[in-house]
């Protein structure tokens, strides 16, 4: 096919820094000081991309994963001509829109219909255009009553419901969209997916930003990893997904050095190096202790939080009617339970206490841990289903 | 051939230039009960304070006929220079969400405001022209076009200047402060309250190479009075425009070209 001879979008050899002034040197008087000290200015260069090449080919729905602060949202913005690359050639064929945000320059200030003009002008529209969709936007995002009104008067819900209403609008060879879906409540989300299968039917050139990586499974044809400014992996969503979650498994033990008010208790056992392991029928979570007591009546507890914070499951060695204790020196524990959890990121929190003492070691978000599973589902947990016609 | 690419290309910036001068206008006197009256009556204003105090109590304008028309023509034109170039400063900056956001010519933000003062401008205008008509001022049809030349340089300067200004207050935050003194002393030296003829002639001379200086002589000479001294009068030589003139089209590229070059950057440094 001859798209594949011209991709929509190729990046060559990309590298991205950053000034960040030192002390900055943000006034005049400063940098005469400067000058006339001679002192070089303090420039701290912070590399965010290394050496990135991408061809993504025409119609194409692309994936860029990875953690925070790993460069992708810098690299959507050079794709988005936003940021100019250090060093390297970004090449974008066609009319692109990009959608770092929803609803890029409204003003509070003015009415509905007057943000519907200001928005469709930043996305190409002439006013004659607008006029003649104007109805439509306005139906689509259910706001007949409101449209003379303030946008400073509506809810933040009303104002995602205008801006998505514009977006897909948007005429365009190439959009890019970096993690939209991540406001709004479920309905918007639909909204949303929907909007992206039409995009999938339209055979439009799309690059996706995103941590969820059912949306990644679902929607993509292809995708990288990128991680500390350097694309790690390129391929099937299926094994993207899987190099993400592994990112996760290496640096999950986030609440080692997190502060003190997520963790308390007397301090006289207490845990570490906490393990998580996960496949699709069971996750088992190992603990070490180390303890300055000999004490029984101990209670050991856990719980795992989603990304929302909302509990989902737990219990102690008390609830379970077992009786435990604890020896001077190092020991380690082990949890199992069977994987009823959906693609997405967990926390996990551990406790041990005693009636006596009290709370001895509370340990909030000793853990951050990422499920993958390969079928997406909008409910809460997914346990395995079965499913049986009986005579 | 031409013509189509030409649309082609400032399709985008030209519908996105109209929009914002269309928000502009609105958002600018939202809220007060005048609402657009105040473009008009705010020089005014000044109007009022200047000629009781400069012609009434210090008797500047004695020898200059039509003196009070004389006196708001050059109020109305500083105070559209003022207006552009004090609120271009803060414009890119106070646009930064924007453009970290998406990649539009930058170059429109400042353009904007910059048409929308002009329109006022070009209202001032009429006003003063009823003025005009009221008090019986010669006007002379035939010199009129002249106007339209003095306006556009006008237009360039400030944008010219503009362009710098925001720029510069990207990296600089002192620019702000810096131009706000720095117009003060350009309005004293610039003669808009006082006839030239005060000033000592060398000082004339100095004063008659800022090209706001020149267009303001050169506008009440065309408008109000032969009386009033111009750049040519001071330098008893017409070719002296070009100097001011020409400055403005330095000023006018160089700035541009390092607007330019700076707008490339500013979605990582404002």
């Amino acid at each position: 096919m001859s798209s594949n001879k011209h991709p929509a979008i190729s990046v060559q050899n990309v590298s991205k820094d950053f000034k960040l002034r030192g002390n900055r040197k943000e006034t005049l008087k400063s940098k005469l000081i400067s000058k006339v000290k001679n002192d070089k200015e303090s420039l701290t260069v912070q590399s965010v991309l290394h050496n990135v090449s991408l061809d993504i080919n025409e119609g194409e729905f692309f994936g860029i994963v990875g953690r925070n602060g790993s460069g992708k949202s810098t690299l959507l913005k050079l794709l988005a001509g936003i940021y100019q690359p250090t060093k390297g050639k970004v090449g974008v064929r066609g009319r692109l829109v990009p959608f770092i945000e929803l609803g890029v320059g409204f003003n509070p200030e003015l009415s509905g219909r007057d943000n519907v003009y200001l928005n469709g002008a930043m996305l190409g529209f002439s006013e004659a255009e607008i006029d003649q969709m104007y109805e439509d936007i306005v139906d689509f995002a259910e706001l007949e009553q409101h449209m003379d009104k303030r946008l400073k008067n509506y809810s933040s819900g009303m104002q995602v419901r205008l801006a998505f209403s514009m977006a897909v609008r948007a005429d365009a060879d190439v959009l890019l969209i970096d993690e939209v879906l991540a406001v709004g409540d479920s309905d918007f989300q639909r909204k949303c997916f929907s909007y992206f299968k039409k995009l999938k039917r339209e055979k439009k050139t799309v690059v996706f930003v995103t941590h969820d990586m059912s949306a990644v499974r679902e929607y993509c044809d292809r995708a990288v990893v990128i991680d500390q400014g350097e694309i790690t992996h390129i391929g099937t969503p299926n094994d993207i997904a899987a190099e993400y979650e592994k990112l996760f498994i290496n640096t999950s033990n986030v609440g080692a050095q997190s502060g003190t008010e997520k963790r308390w208790g007397t301090g006289e056992v207490k845990y570490s190096n906490p393990e998580v392991e996960i496949n699709d029928k069971r996750i088992s979570i190992t603990l070490g202790y180390k303890s300055d007591i000999s004490a029984e009546n101990i209670i050991f507890g856990v719980q795992i939080k989603d990304e929302a914070g909302t509990l989902l499951l737990g219990t102690n060695t008390n609830i379970l009617g077992m009786s435990s204790s604890v020896k001077k020196g190092s020991n380690r524990i082990e949890w199992q339970f069977d994987n009823i959890l959906k693609s997405g990121r967990y926390t996990l929190d551990v406790e041990l206490s005693s009636a006596e003492s009290g709370v001895i070691d509370w340990w909030s978000d000793a853990v951050q841990f990422q499920v993958v599973k390969s079928i997406a589902t909008p409910h809460l947990v997914q346990p395995e289903i079965s499913f049986k016609a009986k005579k | 051939m031409i013509s189509k690419t030409l649309r082609k290309r400032y399709h985008y910036p030209f519908l996105l230039l109209r929009r914002l001068v269309i928000v502009d206008f609105k958002l600018r006197y939202q809220g007060s009960v005048l609402g657009y009256l105040w473009s008009l009556l705010r020089p005014l204003g000044l109007f009022a304070v200047l000629y009781v105090v400069f012609a009434r109590f210090l008797r500047f304008g004695d020898a200059i006929p039509n003196y009070p028309i004389y006196l708001l023509l050059g109020i109305v034109i500083w105070t559209y220079f003022v207006e552009v170039t004090v609120s271009s400063v803060e414009s890119i900056v106070g646009k930064g969400d924007l453009i970290r956001k998406l990649n539009f010519p930058k170059y429109i933000i400042v353009a904007a405001s910059s048409v929308s003062a002009f329109i006022n401008l070009l209202i001032n205008f009429l006003i003063i022209g009823v003025f005009m008509v009221v008090s019986d001022v010669d006007i002379f049809y035939s010199r009129l076009p002249f106007i339209g030349i003095l306006l556009l340089e006008l237009f360039i300067f400030s944008l010219a200047i503009s362009f710098l200004l925001s720029s510069l207050y990207v990296r600089y935050r002192d620019i702000r402060y810096i131009w706000e003194v720095l117009i003060q002393a350009a309005f004293y030296a610039t003669p808009i309250l006082y006839p030239l003829t005060l000033v000592p002639e060398l000082a004339s001379k100095f004063i008659m190479l800022n090209p706001m200086a020149q267009i303001i002589q050169d506008m009440r000479y065309i408008l109000v009075t032969q009386q009033t001294q111009t750049i040519s009068s001071v330098f008893a030589s017409q070719a002296a425009r070009l100097i001011p003139v020409s400055l403005v089209l330095v000023i006018a590229v160089a700035s541009s070209v390092y607007f330019r070059n700076r707008s490339r950057y500013f979605a990582e440094e404002v």
